[in-house]
C-alpha cells in the first residue's frame, strides 16, 4: 500500500476534530445550548466559555458542537438521498438507454443547469421551511450530479466483456446492474460522495445563513455566522467559531478526497 | 388605514454599501452645512400619496406638509392651514388657509390644490388615481370643497373628532403629474435628486413659510442593512443614522452621541384567541406571567425599551394607561399554577410564526421560547417571509401565535380599533362586548380627556382578558455625530431634519 499523502493526513485530522465535537455534541455539551444570560452577553473567550458567548450570553462552544452535529446529520441525509436516488436512476438509464434515458437525462440536464441551492430554495418555498424539508430539498438538488457520474460509468461498463458474458448467460438485467456492475463503480461513487458531502455541508450552512432549515433558537453553523455579522467588529469570536468549523470540515474533506484521488 | 402596521422593520435590517458622499463633511459654514443620513430602506415611491412604507414617510415628512403637521409631542398643529374650526356636531371641518405658502416650484398654494390633494388621498372620483393608497379613515368624508380662495370645507357623513390626525396628508399642486419622479410640496426642504438604492438628496427651501431649517443640504444614503453601513459610520462618513442595535451604537460613542427613543410600536407575543389552548383566558394570563419582559428588553435593547402591559405604546401619552404596565408581573410559579387549574398541568405546544427579516422579533421569540420552557410549555419558532406573514397571519389569521410590532396613526383611537370584535384587521380574534362599547364611546367623545377615560377602559379590558402577551415599545437607537444637535424623536415615524444644526 502506498503511503498516505500528507494532505490526506491533515484532512483526516481536521475532519476528525469536527466529527468528534459533533458526536459529543449529540449527547453532551458544556452548557445548555439555549440557556441565556444577559450579564454574559457577547463576552470574550475565557476559561469558562472557551469560545466566548453570543448576543444572548449563550455558550458558543456548546452551540458550535450542536450546530456541527446538526450540519452533519443534514449533510449525511442529503448525500444519502442524492446518492441512492441518483445511483438508481443513473444506473438504470445508463444500462437500458432508450427513450426513457433520453427523457430522464434531459430533465436531469435541466435540473443541473440551475445552481443546487436555487433548486432547494424553490422546493422550500413550495413545501415550507423546516429541517425535514431542507433535507429533502437539498437531497433533490444533489441527485443530478450522481445521476450523471453513475450513468457515465455505466455506459463504459456495459460495453465490457464481463457484462456481455453475463448477457450471454441470460443473467437478469436488474441483477446485472445492481449486483455485478455497481460494485465496480464504488471508487467513483466514493469520491463523488466525499465531494457531495463537502458540498452538502456548505449548502446547509448557506441555507441556514439565509434563515432556512434549522429554526431558532436551535443552533446551526450557518445561522450563527449570519447572526454574528452584526457583531463582527467588536465580538469577532462569534463569527470565528462557526466559520472555522465549516472551514475545517469542508477543507478537511477536500484534502481527504484529493488524497484518495492521488492514491488511485 | 394606509400603512396599517408598519413594523419595526427597520430595526436591524437595512442598508447597502457604497456611496459615501463627500458632502458629509460639510461642517458649519455660513450656509448651515450639509449632513449625510444613513437609512436602511429604499423609498417605495416619491409620491407621498402612493408611498406606504414607514421609512419613506420618515423622509418625505421634510418635503411635504398637510393642512396640519405633527409635532414632537404628538399634537397636530396648523401648517398649510392657518387655523380650523370643527362644528359642534363634529360633522364639518372648516380650514382657513395660510397666506404666502409656496410650493417648491414657486407657485402659491391655492384652495383648489388643497381640495385636489385631499380628494386624491381620499380616492374621490374626480381626482382618482389608481396608484394612490387610499386612506381608509377618509371614508367618513362626504364632501370637500372651497367656498372661497382662502377656505376649504370638509363635510362628514358621521361625526368624527379624530379625522384631524389624518389631515397630515400631503398638499401637492393640482394636476402636477411628476410627483413620482420630481416631487413638489410645501415643506422646509425641497427635492433635489434621487438614485434608487443609492441616495435621496434634498435642499433647504428658501421660501418656506415657517422657520427655515439651518442645514443647506441633506443626503440620505441607502444601505442594505446596518452592518453594511457600519464601516462608513466608523469612518465618520455618516452624520446621523437611526435604527441601530445598541451593541453596534456602543462602539461608535467616541465620535457620535447616542440618542435613545422609542419606535412607537406595540411589540407583543400576539395570541390567536381562537386557537384551542388560547381560547381559555387563564392560559393567556399564564403566558403573560411566564414571559420575562425585562429579559427581552435587556436582550434586545439593553434595557432601553419601555415595557407595556396593554395595546397602547407610551408615546400616545394622553391615553396610555400607565397602571397596567405591571399588571402581570413575571412569576413562572403562579403561571404554572394557572395552567394547572386550566387543565394544562403538563403544558402544551404551539408554534410562533415570525417574519424572518425582523431580527428583533426573531430574537424576542427566542427568549420567549426559553421563558415558556420553564412552565412546561413548548413553543416552536417558524420563520416565514414578510409577504407570507401578511397573507397567512395578518389577513388569513391562520396561525397560533406571532411576535410583531404594531404601529399606528396618532389619532388616539387608531391603535385600539383593531380589537373591535368586527374589525377587519382584528387578527388575534379578540372579542369583548365591553371593549366594543368602550371603544365606541371613545370615538364619539369630544375632548381628549373624555376620550382618555374610555380608551384607558379599553386597555384595561385588553389587559384583564390577557388578549395577548404585551411586551414593550422597543428602543430606537440613533447615533448623531458630535457637533450636531437638534435631533428630535417623534411619536410617529418622522426624521425631522429641519431642527438639526451644527453647534456654533
Amino acid at each position: 500500500m502506498k503511503k498516505r499523502p500528507a494532505s490526506e493526513i491533515v484532512g483526516i485530522v481536521m475532519v476528525s476534530f469536527v466529527v468528534v465535537l459533533a458526536i459529543v455534541g449529540l449527547f453532551w455539551t458544556p452548557y445548555d445550548v439555549n440557556a441565556m444570560d444577559y450579564t454574559l452577553k457577547n463576552s470574550a473567550p475565557s476559561f469558562s466559555h472557551p469560545f466566548g458567548t453570543d448576543n444572548f450570553g449563550r455558550d458558543i462552544l456548546s452551540r458550535v458542537m450542536q450546530g456541527a452535529s446538526s450540519s452533519f446529520v443534514i449533510a449525511t441525509l442529503t448525500v444519502a438521498i442524492g446518492a441512492v436516488v441518483g445511483t438508481v436512476i443513473g444506473a438504470l438509464t445508463g444500462y437500458f438507454g432508450g427513450a426513457a434515458d433520453a427523457v430522464l437525462m434531459r430533465v436531469n440536464d435541466a435540473l443541473a443547469a440551475f445552481p443546487g441551492v436555487l433548486i432547494a430554495l424553490v422546493i422550500i418555498a413550495v413545501m415550507g421551511n423546516g429541517r425535514t424539508n431542507l433535507i429533502i430539498a437539498l437531497g433533490i438538488a444533489f441527485i443530478p450530479s450522481f445521476v450523471r457520474v453513475v450513468r457515465g460509468e455505466m455506459l463504459v461498463q456495459k460495453e465490457l466483456d464481463y457484462v456481455k458474458n453475463l448477457k450471454l448467460m441470460r443473467a437478469g438485467s436488474l441483477r446485472t446492474v445492481f449486483i455485478d456492475i455497481l460494485p465496480n463503480l464504488s471508487t467513483v461513487l466514493r469520491s463523488s460522495i466525499l465531494i457531495g458531502f463537502q458540498n452538502a455541508v456548505l449548502s446547509e450552512a448557506g441555507m441556514s445563513y439565509l434563515g432556512l432549515g434549522v429554526t431558532p433558537p436551535d443552533p446551526s453553523l450557518g445561522r450563527m455566522l449570519s447572526e454574528a455579522q452584526s457583531y463582527m467588529i467588536f465580538a469577532p469570536w462569534y463569527a470565528i467559531a462557526p466559520g472555522v468549523m465549516i472551514l475545517m470540515l469542508t477543507l478537511g474533506l477536500g484534502f481527504v478526497s484529493h488524497g484518495r484521488e492521488e492514491k488511485r | 388605514m394606509k400603512k396599517f402596521l408598519f413594523l419595526v422593520t427597520l430595526m436591524s435590517l437595512s442598508v447597502l454599501y457604497g456611496c459615501s458622499n463627500a458632502t458629509g463633511k460639510g461642517g458649519a459654514g455660513s450656509d448651515g452645512g450639509n449632513v449625510v443620513v444613513g437609512i436602511t430602506q429604499d423609498l417605495d415611491s416619491l409620491d407621498p400619496h402612493v408611498a406606504v412604507a414607514a421609512g419613506t414617510d420618515e423622509i418625505l415628512f421634510n418635503i411635504f406638509e398637510g393642512l396640519v403637521k405633527v409635532d414632537e409631542y404628538g399634537n397636530v398643529n396648523p401648517a398649510v392651514a392657518e387655523s380650523y374650526v370643527l362644528s359642534d356636531d363634529a360633522m364639518k371641518y372648516t380650514f382657513t388657509l395660510r397666506d404666502n405658502v409656496l410650493f417648491h416650484n414657486g407657485d402659491a398654494v391655492k384652495a383648489e390644490d388643497v381640495v385636489y390633494s385631499l380628494k386624491r388621498c381620499a380616492g374621490f372620483q374626480d381626482a382618482y388615481d389608481p396608484s394612490v393608497s387610499v386612506e381608509s379613515a377618509f371614508s367618513v368624508i362626504s364632501e370637500i370643497y372651497s367656498p372661497d380662495e382662502k377656505t376649504v370645507v370638509i363635510e362628514l357623513n358621521t361625526a368624527n373628532t379624530e379625522l384631524i390626525y389624518y389631515l397630515t396628508c400631503a398638499i401637492i399642486p393640482k394636476g402636477y403629474d411628476k410627483q413620482a419622479t420630481d416631487p413638489i410640496g410645501t415643506g422646509p426642504f425641497k427635492f433635489s435628486s434621487y438614485t434608487p438604492l443609492k441616495s435621496f438628496v434634498m435642499e433647504r427651501f428658501e421660501d418656506y413659510w415657517g422657520t427655515k431649517p439651518a442645514l443647506q443640504k441633506v443626503t440620505f444614503n441607502i444601505y442594505a442593512n446596518s452592518d453594511a453601513a457600519l464601516p462608513e459610520l466608523m469612518a465618520g462618513n455618516i452624520d446621523i443614522m437611526t435604527a441601530l442595535e445598541n451593541d453596534v451604537a456602543a462602539q461608535l460613542k467616541d465620535n457620535y452621541n447616542i440618542e435613545y427613543a422609542n419606535y412607537n410600536l406595540v411589540q407583543a407575543l400576539f395570541l390567536n384567541n381562537d386557537f384551542e389552548p388560547f381560547k381559555n383566558p387563564d392560559v393567556r394570563k399564564a403566558l403573560c406571567m411566564a414571559v420575562d419582559r425585562d429579559q427581552i428588553n435587556n436582550m434586545i435593547s439593553d434595557g432601553h425599551g419601555s415595557l407595556i402591559g396593554s395595546g397602547v405604546f407610551p408615546g400616545l401619552s394622553a391615553i396610555f394607561a400607565k397602571d397596567l404596565v405591571n399588571y402581570y408581573p413575571y412569576d413562572p410559579d403562579a403561571a404554572k399554577e394557572l395552567l394547572k387549574n386550566a387543565g394544562y398541568a403538563d403544558g402544551f405546544s404551539f408554534t410562533i410564526t415570525i417574519p424572518s427579516s425582523y431580527t428583533p422579533h426573531v430574537h424576542s421569540g427566542e427568549v420567549i421560547v426559553e421563558n415558556l420552557k420553564k412552565i412546561g410549555v413548548t413553543a416552536k419558532i417558524e420563520l416565514i417571509e414578510w409577504s407570507s406573514w401578511l397573507t397567512d397571519v395578518y389577513q388569513g389569521r391562520k396561525y397560533e401565535a406571532t411576535v410583531i410590532g404594531l404601529d399606528a396613526n396618532l389619532a388616539p383611537g387608531d391603535i385600539l380599533k383593531r380589537y373591535r370584535s368586527t374589525a377587519k384587521n382584528n387578527f388575534i380574534n379578540f372579542t369583548s362586548e365591553a371593549f366594543d362599547t368602550a371603544y365606541a364611546n371613545g370615538i364619539n367623545a369630544k375632548t381628549i380627556d373624555e376620550k382618555a377615560v374610555y380608551y384607558k377602559e379599553c386597555q384595561k379590558i385588553l389587559t384583564e382578558n390577557a388578549a395577548s402577551v404585551y411586551i414593550q415599545d422597543p428602543a430606537q437607537i440613533t447615533v448623531v455625530k458630535k457637533g450636531l444637535t437638534g435631533y428630535t424623536p417623534y411619536p410617529v415615524y418622522v426624521l425631522d431634519m429641519s431642527k438639526i444644526h451644527y453647534e456654533k
